[in-house]
């Protein structure tokens, strides 16, 4: 089978996994481990027989009529949903909430954060669970036990399928927003150089399109489909021919999907006439503020400096404030920067941007050798190939 | 579902507490009383325990009984009541528990059926 097919086939799946997980909750009145298990049956029947037989015309009827067979056997002793699920003809319609509902209960604040992630992953957007493995560098049974220890405690705690109602709301889409912001920089950070077979950052678009087609008036759904949208308008210039990671200032913006960065711009002053900022919509505003500059020269630093600072104000944060330092450096120069970096000493020791950064200011500063240290010290910190080879270039470690 | 709440008292807390005035405190256990009165349709039982210091604990994984002094774990936080609820889902347990106006931990846990 060509990747091209097998992209196509990883879009069918993902076009129908969650609305038959929404179907099979209703058909059995909401018991999310029984129908999270029944989808899961049905995608790997159709992971071994669609490659050989071809997508089939209905590929929804078809996943339907293998979960329900697969049910009505599974379900031999529970008589009350094998009376219901032999009843229904598909197509079941589920309401437009329903997969809200499934996305909300995958996303519990109960659960622990990597089960959320695997959960979406498998209910949502319909992965198996290898493949889910394999996209985090981990192992099948890590995943598989992560996702039955969830799916029991759902059961066993009694976490609901249903929409928060509206004093819960807003802090539960956050969570949701966390979830798939995790599996974007997931996506984002992993390199062409690491042997994953499946590009997260689509699954993440698709996920945030999903969501605000379903709650189009969330100002922040928008702006997190924003931010990925420029982000992945952008990949074509991420990386050069050999797989290493180029910094922003080299890119080669001619590689950039100009019309993609148009579109995003237009969803986020779509999203921002609403009045209600936050964070998502703040990074994607800084996104587009650099993918709308023609050339790194073009950047209105004085625009990013001052979105970080709304940023700031709403979501504080060291590494926000990290960033923030990088803008000060080009808005106003070097020695300020470094000023600000200096302040951030005890909270970023750990972590290898902080240093990277540093390097760089100190460089531009003419202290070489301190420089050098911190590249090291950066090195010492990453686990990233990409970054490594980029970092020990800089410091003159060779590759 | 049934869900016990477990009241979680840290070392700090029961220390603020006994630094309050006469008054404050008083206004402090009214917060309280009016907790469980706003929520006393939803409350099936539940107590107040007294100090972790009072615990006396029996291991018997050890052969003979061993009978130590303290609770379970010793720790900085101790659990210093329970309260049983009965409610539809987590959601609405998470719900109460967000007012709660006293200890600063509070573990939900569900009952079996």
């Amino acid at each position: 089978m060509t990747d091209a097919s097998h992209d196509r086939l990883a879009r069918v799946i993902r076009q129908h996994a969650g609305r038959l997980a929404a179907s099979l909750m209703h058909v059995t009145g909401g018991d999310f481990a029984t129908a999270e298990d029944l989808v899961q049956d049905a995608v790997l029947a159709a992971l071994r027989h669609w490659p050989a037989e071809g997508i089939p015309e209905r590929p929804d009827a078809w996943l339907f009529t293998v979960a329900r067979r697969r049910g009505l056997d599974a379900l031999r002793r529970e008589a009350n949903y094998r009376t219901k699920l032999a009843q229904v003809r598909w197509p079941v319609q589920p309401g437009p909430d329903e997969r809200l509902r499934l996305i909300f209960t995958c996303c519990h604040p109960a659960l622990p954060r990597s089960a959320r992630i695997a959960l979406t992953l498998r209910v949502v957007c319909g992965l198996t669970t290898a493949q889910i493995a394999r996209a985090f560098l981990t192992s099948e049974a890590t995943v598989a036990r992560r996702i039955s220890r969830a799916k029991r405690k759902i059961t066993d705690a009694g976490i609901p399928y249903r929409i928060p109602g509206d004093d819960q709301l807003a802090a539960r889409l956050t969570e949701v927003l966390t979830v798939i912001y995790l599996l974007f920089n997931e996506g984002y950070l992993s390199t062409a150089g690491t042997a994953r077979s499946r590009d997260l950052t689509e699954d993440a678009e698709w996920l945030a399109g999903l969501l605000h087609g379903l709650m189009p008036n969330e100002p922040e759904v928008a702006g997190l489909l924003t931010l990925i949208r420029l982000h992945r308008a952008r990949a074509g210039g991420r990386f050069d021919p050999a797989g290493g990671l180029v910094l922003l200032e080299d890119q080669d913006r001619s590689r950039w999907d100009r019309e993609a960065i148009a579109d995003a711009t237009r969803l986020l002053t779509g999203a921002a006439r609403r009045r209600r900022p936050g964070p998502y919509q703040l990074q994607a505003a800084i996104v587009a503020c650099h993918a709308e500059a023609e050339r790194w020269q073009d950047t209105d630093w004085e625009q990013i400096l001052l979105l970080y600072d709304m940023l700031l104000h709403l979501a504080p944060s060291p590494v926000t404030r990290l960033h923030r330092a990088i803008a000060v450096r080009y808005a106003t120069g070097p020695r300020e920067a470094l000023a600000e970096l200096d302040a951030l000493a005890g909270e970023l020791r750990d972590y290898h941007l902080y240093h990277a950064t540093r390097a760089e200011l100190l460089r531009r500063l003419g202290r070489p050798g301190e420089a050098r240290a911190a590249d090291r010290r950066a090195l010492e910190l990453t686990a990233n190939p990409a970054e490594q080879a980029l970092l020990r270039q800089r410091a003159g470690l060779g590759s | 579902m049934k869900y016990v709440l477990l009241f979680v008292e840290t070392e700090e807390f029961a220390a603020d507490l006994d630094a309050l005035g006469p008054a404050e405190r008083e206004r402090a256990y009214e917060r309280v009383d009016e907790w469980f009165a706003e929520h006393a349709d939803k409350i099936r039982g539940g107590a107040k325990l007294r100090p972790a210091e009072t615990a006396t604990t029996v291991r018997l994984d050890r052969g003979e009984p061993v009978i130590v002094d303290g609770p379970f774990v010793e720790g900085k936080e101790a659990v210093s009541g329970y309260t049983e609820i009965e409610v539809a889902d987590l959601d609405e347990a998470l719900r109460m528990v967000a007012t709660w106006p006293a200890c600063p931990v509070v573990e939900i846990r569900p009952l079996e059926s």
